[in-house]
C-alpha cells in the first residue's frame, strides 16, 4: 500500500491532467455513510486538490428512509401497547409528524435499541406476550443478518417476532441518480462493506452504461485516498470501469450471503427520501416468510411521503448540495435538535460535517 | 430544556448531561460553584481547623453497568476505582469511602458476593477503607441488576496546585494510554457481538499515577481529569469551554490499542468519544512534559503515556481540534449523548 503523501501526490497529478484536458470541476460521490464519516473524521476533504469535490450519496440507511416509514414506526410505538419496537439506535431521533421514537420511548412506549437483528428475535423469545417489531433498515450489509434472523425465528417458531422492512439496494439508487440530468457525478467511490457482499462486478453494468468509474474502497485514510486516486486515474485515461482497491472485496462477492438474501427476500419497488419510488430498489419478504412481515400482521394507517419543511437532506443525499448549503445547517438544525435525518444519523452527511468540520461560525469556511 | 422527560441520552456524559446539570440540578442545589468550572470533586474547608490544614476533598458517583462483570473488571472494582480516580484527578489522597447498594430482586447472591469481593480487594490495595454503607432492595425491572454508589473522602496531596485558571498557552496535554478500551469491551460483551476480541476494560485506580506526578512535579501539574463517559472528546471540550482556550491534539501522537481501534472501526465509533475507566489526562507546564511522560510510563497501566497536544490561547470561540494522521484537521466536539454503533 502506498503512503498517504504518495497517494496525495498521485491524486494531484491525475487531477492536474484532467484540468489540463479541460475539466473545471470533478465531482465524485461517496455512496456510503461510513465513507462520509471517515472523510470528515480523517480531515481528508481539505486535502483534496481544489477542482476535486466529494459529495455524499444515498448511503446512510436512516437518511434514505422515507418519512412515511418513520411516521408508521412512531405510530406503532405510540398506538400499539402490545408492541415492542426493536431498532438500530440511529433511527431513534429522526423527527416525524408525531415526534420521534425517542420521544415516544420517553413517554412510555416500548422502544429498545439493538445492534443486530438476532437480538430482536431473542427479545421476542424472552417476552412471549409482546409483539416484537424489528425496524429493518439498511443496505446489503445488514440485509443478510435480517434474513438470518427471520430464518431463525421460523426455525424456533417465534410467532411474536416480525420485521417492518425498509431495506434498500444500493445499485438501483446509483442508477437513478445518474439518470437525473442536474446532478454531476463523475465517478463513484463505492461502499466497502456493501461490496463485500455484492462483489465489484455488480457495478460493471453501471460503469459501462454511464461511462463512470466505480471503485470500491475500504475505510482507512490510505484506502480512501487509493480509491479516489484510482477514480481520477480512470477519468484521466478515459477508461472507466468497475474495480476494487479494497482487498476483502472479490469480483463475485459473498455468494453465501447473496443466497440467504434471495431465500428470504425478493426485490420490490421502494420509496426513497427525495428520490421517490425507485423500481426494484427495495426488498420484500418471500411468500414462505410472509408471516414475519409486520405489514401483514398489523394494520397500520397509510402515511404519506413528504419532505421535512426547510430541510435539504433530500438534496444532500443526492449530491445536489453540501450540508453547509442548507439554510438550517448549524442554525435550526444541530445534532442536539436535528431537523432532518442527515443530522441525526451517525452516518449522516450533515452530522459528519457538523461534528468534525463546523467551526461555530468563527471560521465558517468549510 | 427542550425535552419534557428524561431520556437515556441525559446520562451519556455529553451535551444533554450538561444541560440537565446546568438547567435543572444546579439551579436547585448548586452551592455557588462557577457552573462553567465543575470538577470531579469538591474541596471543603473544615471550619475549626487552622488555615492551610483540615481541607476535605469530597466526591460521589453512582455506577450502573450491564453486564455486571465484563472483560477486565466488574461493577465492584469500577465503583471503587471510579471514586478513587475522581479524588486522584482532584489532587487528593483517599481517606475513606462509603458504599450504598441498590439490589434488584432476583440478583444472584453469588454474583453479588463476587463483585463485592472485587470491590473490597481494590479498596484494600488502594489502602482505603469502606466505612459506611447502605443496602436497599427494589422490584425487578428487567435484568436483575445492581446499582452501586460510592462516596469518597480525601485530603489534598501536599504539592497539588490544580485548577482551570492555572492553564497557559503552550501547556502540554498528556494522556496516560490508549482510548476506548472500557467502553468497547463492555459494549462487545453486553451485546454478545460476534467480534473475536481480546479487548479488556482499562478500569484501574489512578491514585498512584496522580500522586507520583504531583509529588515529583508539584505545581508544574496544572489540571487533571479521567476521561470517562463522553471520552477524551468530552473532557477536552469541557476544558476548552471552562477556560475559553483552544486545544490542539495530534492523532499521530496518540497511544493506540489495536484491538480497541479495530473494534471502534467495526462499530463505526469515534475512539475519542468512547468511555475510559483507567486513563489520566493531565495538563502540565511545557518544560515538565518529558519528565511527566517518563514518570507515567513507570506504571504498567501507563506504559504508552504520551504528550498528545497543547493548550492554545484564549479566544472568542475556542475550539478543540485534532491534526489527523493524513495531515488534515478535524474538530473535537462534546458528544450529544451516547455514541451509537453504525448500521451499515
Amino acid at each position: 500500500m502506498k503512503t498517504i503523501p504518495e497517494l496525495r501526490q498521485e491524486i494531484d497529478r491525475q487531477v492536474d491532467l484532467l484540468v489540463r484536458a479541460g475539466r473545471q470541476r470533478i465531482q465524485l460521490m461517496e455512496v456510503c455513510g461510513t465513507h462520509t464519516v471517515a472523510l470528515a473524521r480523517g480531515g481528508l476533504l481539505d486535502l483534496m486538490p481544489k477542482p476535486l469535490r466529494l459529495v455524499s450519496g444515498p448511503g446512510c440507511p436512516v437518511c434514505v428512509t422515507d418519512q412515511s416509514y418513520m411516521d408508521q414506526a412512531v405510530w406503532l410505538a405510540q398506538n400499539r401497547p402490545d408492541v415492542t419496537i426493536a431498532t438500530y439506535g440511529d433511527m431513534l431521533r429522526v423527527p416525524g409528524r408525531s415526534g420521534s421514537l425517542e420521544e415516544a420511548r420517553a413517554a412510555g412506549a416500548q422502544v429498545q435499541v439493538v445492534y443486530a437483528a438476532h437480538e430482536a428475535v431473542e427479545m421476542a423469545r424472552q417476552n412471549t406476550k409482546r409483539q416484537v417489531v424489528f425496524l429493518a433498515v439498511g443496505f446489503e450489509t445488514t440485509t443478510p443478518a435480517t434474513a438470518l434472523a427471520i430464518e431463525q425465528a421460523r426455525r424456533l417458531n417465534v410467532t411474536n417476532f416480525s420485521v417492518f422492512t425498509a431495506h434498500k439496494l444500493v445499485l438501483p439508487a446509483m442508477r437513478a441518480l445518474l439518470s437525473q440530468p442536474d446532478i454531476q457525478i463523475d465517478g463513484f467511490l463505492c461502499p466497502g462493506h456493501v461490496s463485500v457482499i455484492l462483489g465489484y462486478k455488480a457495478y460493471e453494468d453501471l460503469a459501462r452504461d454511464f461511462h463512470r468509474p466505480c471503485v470500491v474502497a475500504g475505510f482507512d485514510e490510505e484506502q480512501i485516498l487509493a480509491g479516489v486516486a484510482e477514480i481520477c486515474r480512470q477519468l484521466a485515461t478515459g477508461q472507466p470501469q468497475a474495480c476494487s482497491v479494497y482487498s476483502p472485496v472479490s469480483a463475485q462477492g459473498n455468494t453465501v450471503a447473496q443466497k440467504i438474501l434471495a431465500d428470504v427476500f425478493h426485490p420490490a419497488d421502494a420509496p426513497w427520501r427525495a428520490l421517490g419510488v425507485i423500481p426494484g430498489s427495495g426488498l420484500e419478504l418471500n411468500e414462505a416468510y410472509a408471516d414475519f412481515d409486520t405489514r401483514r400482521r398489523i394494520e397500520m394507517p397509510p402515511c404519506e411521503s413528504y419532505e421535512l419543511p426547510g430541510c435539504r437532506c433530500g438534496e444532500v443525499i443526492c449530491g445536489r448540495c453540501l450540508p453547509t448549503d442548507c439554510p438550517l445547517f448549524a442554525k435550526a438544525c444541530t445534532p442536539r435538535s436535528p431537523v432532518g435525518p442527515c443530522m441525526v444519523s451517525s452516518e449522516g452527511s450533515c452530522a459528519a460535517y457538523y461534528k468534525y468540520r463546523w467551526r461555530g461560525g468563527k471560521a465558517a469556511k468549510l | 430544556m427542550k425535552e419534557k422527560e428524561i431520556r437515556l441520552a441525559h446520562g451519556g456524559g455529553g451535551q444533554l448531561t450538561n444541560e440537565l446539570i446546568h438547567q435543572v440540578i444546579l439551579p436547585a442545589l448548586g452551592g455557588g460553584q462557577d457552573p462553567k468550572r465543575l470538577s470531579d470533586s469538591a474541596t471543603v474547608a473544615w471550619p475549626d481547623q487552622p488555615a492551610g490544614g483540615g481541607k476535605v476533598v469530597f466526591t460521589t458517583d453512582s455506577f450502573v453497568v450491564w453486564p455486571l462483570e465484563f472483560p477486565g473488571a466488574d461493577i465492584g472494582k469500577l465503583a471503587v476505582c471510579g471514586t478513587l480516580n475522581d479524588l486522584a484527578v482532584s489532587g487528593a489522597h483517599p481517606a475513606a469511602m462509603s458504599m450504598a447498594l441498590v439490589l434488584e430482586e432476583g440478583l444472584s447472591i453469588e454474583l453479588l458476593a463476587r463483585v463485592l469481593a472485587s470491590a473490597g480487594k481494590e479498596a484494600l490495595q488502594a489502602g482505603v477503607r469502606i466505612l459506611t454503607g447502605d443496602t436497599k432492595v427494589v422490584e425487578r425491572r428487567g435484568e436483575p441488576g445492581l446499582v452501586i454508589n460510592t462516596t469518597g473522602l480525601g485530603y489534598p496531596m501536599p504539592r497539588a496546585k490544580l485548577g482551570f485558571d492555572r492553564l497557559e498557552e503552550g501547556d502540554r496535554v498528556l494522556l496516560s494510554g490508549p482510548l476506548g478500551q472500557h467502553g468497547l469491551a463492555v459494549m462487545i460483551r453486553r451485546k454478545g457481538l460476534s467480534i473475536a476480541s481480546t479487548l479488556q476494560s482499562d478500569c484501574a485506580n489512578l491514585q498512584p499515577l496522580a500522586a507520583e506526578l504531583v509529588s515529583k512535579l508539584g505545581p508544574a501539574v496544572k489540571w487533571m481529569r479521567d476521561p470517562t463517559r463522553g471520552g477524551l472528546a468530552a473532557t477536552l471540550a469541557e476544558l476548552s469551554d471552562a477556560t475559553g482556550r483552544s486545544i490542539e491534539i495530534a492523532q499521530q501522537a496518540m497511544p493506540v490499542d489495536p484491538a480497541a481501534l479495530s473494534a471502534a472501526e467495526f462499530l463505526g465509533l469515534d475512539l475519542l468519544s468512547v468511555a475510559n475507566e483507567g486513563k489520566l489526562v493531565a495538563v502540565v507546564k511545557a518544560e515538565a512534559s518529558a519528565q511527566a511522560v517518563k514518570i507515567l510510563r513507570q506504571f504498567p497501566i501507563a506504559r504508552q503515556a504520551a504528550d498528545i497536544g497543547q493548550i492554545g490561547p484564549v479566544g472568542e470561540l475556542p475550539l478543540v481540534e485534532m491534526l489527523t494522521r493524513a495531515g488534515g484537521r478535524r474538530i473535537v466536539q462534546m458528544p450529544y449523548g451516547e455514541e451509537l454503533p453504525r448500521i451499515c
